[in-house]
């Protein structure tokens, strides 16, 4: 009966992101003209391929518990680290391994600060958000660099051709697949959730807790460098300050994606509602001038929301069946 | 349970939308909304970031010329000087087809790409305040002259000093390619005769730090105990400068001149520690840019080099090489003037 009743909510968030993805679209349209046109969509979607590629990560580290804040610093230092190497007269394929594998280890770091030291994500990513943008900071200061070949800028602007879908969104359609089979078909999926439903009932389950947030810890470094390479690629600069402050996006969609912020609930499918929702909103605001600032209001807003809606909603269903257990009427719940 | 999410959701959409058109509200009448029907200047300035006085005086200046050519004013951007934000902001702008974008830039390369997209679907771009890559625009207009900037502010001081007396420079980095072209320009100007009497005694590099600017100021000042002037060609030396200066009760007796802006020094040039620094006016520097514009838009002017066009009060305008505007030599500001600005 419980399992059932976390299905219907689970459902019931979902439905409530397709509602509110309609009436961005509603809305969009009926804000300017400009919104339902391909050409639009196009450039949206590329705008928001960095923000995607690290929501997926961040969904499967907040599923298991934990948070990863310094995505989008890391994301900075692969760009960085793009920037040096090709400097350096590195030939790109190699850049892009290197970049990948700082990412890699910069993840790696926060994982083993986690597992090791048993210190909590939050403030182990706060550090690093600052200590992995400081590096980037010193490694290339307020430079740029921006001579990269054309082959690589292209794929970051391009279209597949014929059509208006950038080739970033079909990276990341291709990523998002994988990670839905792995999160919500596999072994692996079953085991993040078990260890953000009850840590101390996986253990004892026979799940290698640390191993499997370790894992993710680095995956998110990876896929955060991923999105560093994509973003160098697509405003052809790798920059120490390229990203500053997305940490905030991408946890917005994950958690307005309906993904529990204490680990064990939620679905893929509902991030990337989300992130259409969140992307679609931004992309209107724009398109009628409304500033940063008014924008980052909206964020904002819905990131509490986001925490605040199912928690106010739980709180409700706890005492509507208090009261009906009260009233002798449980059977019926 | 599901009717407690249904009840939940429909209370959330009625506040995003409630939000929403409170911005749209707030939008459209705080930039004058769309162009009206008669004109065809709708022009939009994107700055390096919103909310910064210095560009918003430029935007004052933008709108003051939209207002005498009855075109359109607005002015977006990032909340924070970010080039991939700029981007974004490139991408909404194309997507509305405004007729033009003017742009300063957080990175000259970074945001090629998406202005050459622009100017693909005939939207005309200047740059402002900080150039792009010159193929990614039409116009630059250039709000200072490296010549005019380093010979000014040589010219001040010798006039305070009655162009006698030991002098020295605070600058930022050593290898600021900007400060050194700057230095360049008042060496050869203290060369002339008119300065013979004058020493240039040393260059300090304060490394636009405000702590290392105020101690070598402090150090300059014991070292050369008849020193005269100091110049300082930062905004952020010239302020420690005068701080320095006034703590140790020098302020009158070494003079001091530079680069800065009206807020920042308004204190020290009421209280005469300064008489009077140097910079462009960015309220001109907007206008001006607002002009380029629309002489582009309204196809009086193509971008070569040697066209003119009529800038309002600020007179007539020749494009240069690489398709560069210039502003015009650097306001002086002192005591009678500098409450007029607010940047």
């Amino acid at each position: 009966m419980k399992l059932l009743r976390k299905q219907l909510s689970a459902w019931s968030w979902e439905a409530l992101l397709v509602v509110l993805l309609l009436l961005t679209i509603v809305l969009g349209n009926s804000l300017s003209p400009y919104f339902l046109t391909p050409f639009n969509f196009s450039l949206m979607v590329e705008g928001l391929v960095e923000i995607a590629i690290m929501s997926l990560s961040m969904t499967l580290i907040i599923i298991a518990g934990e948070i990863d804040l310094s995505v989008a610093s890391v994301l900075g230092l692969a760009s960085v680290m793009m920037g040096i190497t090709w400097n350096a007269g590195i030939p790109l394929w190699l850049d892009i391994i290197i970049a990948l594998a700082v990412g890699s280890l910069a993840g790696l770091v926060n994982g083993l600060l986690v597992t090791r030291l048993g210190l909590p994500s939050l403030v182990v990513t706060l550090g690093t958000l600052a200590l992995y943008r400081g590096l980037a900071f010193v490694i290339l200061g307020s430079q740029a660099v921006s001579d990269f070949p054309s082959a690589y800028t292209n794929f970051g602007i391009g279209d597949v051709p014929g059509t208006l879908i950038p080739w970033t969104f079909v990276l990341f359609v291709l990523l998002a697949l994988l990670f839905i089979v792995v999160l919500h078909r596999s072994w692996i999926g079953r085991q993040i959730y078990a260890i953000g439903n009850n840590k101390e009932a996986a253990r004892f389950a026979g799940i290698r807790v640390d191993q499997v947030k370790l894992l993710l810890s680095v995956l998110s470094g990876l896929l955060s460098a991923l999105a560093g390479i994509v973003l160098t690629a697509r405003i052809s600069s790798a920059r120490a300050d390229n990203a500053l402050g997305f940490e905030l996006f991408v946890v917005t969609v994950v958690l307005l994606g309906g993904i529990n912020i204490f680990g064990g609930r939620g679905s893929l499918v509902g991030v990337i509602l989300a992130l259409f929702v969140i992307g679609g909103l931004r992309n209107a605001l724009g398109l009628i001038n409304v500033s940063g600032d008014i924008q980052n209001i909206v964020i904002g807003t819905l990131l509490v929301f986001s925490v605040l809606g199912p928690n106010i909603a739980q709180r409700i269903q706890s005492a509507l069946s208090r009261r009906r257990l009260a009233a002798g009427s449980a059977k019926n719940v | 349970m599901k009717k407690l999410f249904q009840t939940l959701g429909a209370g959330f959409l009625v506040f995003v939308l409630l939000l929403l058109a409170a911005c749209g509200g707030g939008t459209s009448t705080g930039t004058g909304g769309t162009p009206s029907s008669g004109s065809n200047l709708n022009i939009v300035f994107l700055p390096k970031a919103i909310n910064n006085p210095y560009f918003d005086t430029a935007a004052s200046g933008g709108k003051k010329a939209a207002n005498e050519l009855n075109g359109s004013f607005k002015q977006v951007g990032p909340s924070t000087a970010s080039a991939s934000e700029q981007v974004t902001w490139i991408n909404n702008l194309t997507t509305q087809h405004v007729s033009a974008i003017v742009v300063s830039a957080n990175d000259p390369n970074a945001l090629a790409p998406a202005l050459k997209q622009a100017m693909a679907q005939g939207i005309k771009v200047v740059s402002y305040d900080s150039d792009v890559a010159p193929d990614a625009r039409t116009v630059f207009v250039n709000q200072a002259n490296s010549e005019d900037i380093g010979r000014v502010e040589v010219q001040i001081l010798g006039k305070q000093l009655n162009y006698t007396g030991q002098i020295a420079i605070l600058s930022a980095a050593s290898t600021a390619t900007n400060q050194n072209t700057w230095i360049g320009f008042m060496k050869d100007e203290l060369s002339k005769p008119q300065y013979k009497n004058m020493q240039l005694v040393k260059i300090d590099y304060g490394n636009d730090d405000d702590q290392t600017s105020f101690n070598d100021t402090l150090s300059l000042l014991q070292a050369y105990p008849n020193l005269k002037g100091i110049i300082s060609p930062t905004t952020v030396g010239i302020a420690a400068a005068a701080r320095a200066i006034e703590s140790v009760n020098k302020g009158g007796k070494v003079a001091l001149t530079g680069l800065g802006t009206p807020n920042q020094m308004r204190k020290y040039v009421k209280d005469g520690t300064v008489q009077q620094f140097a910079l462009w006016d960015p309220g001109k520097l907007g206008y001006l840019a607002y002009y380029a514009a629309s002489a582009l838009i309204q196809g009086k002017i193509t971008g070569k080099q040697g066209e003119t066009f009529s800038a309002g009060t600020l007179g007539t305008y020749t494009i240069g090489a690489n398709g560069v505007v210039l502003l015009g030599p650097p306001t002086v500001f002192d005591k009678p003037n500098i409450d007029q600005f607010n940047f």
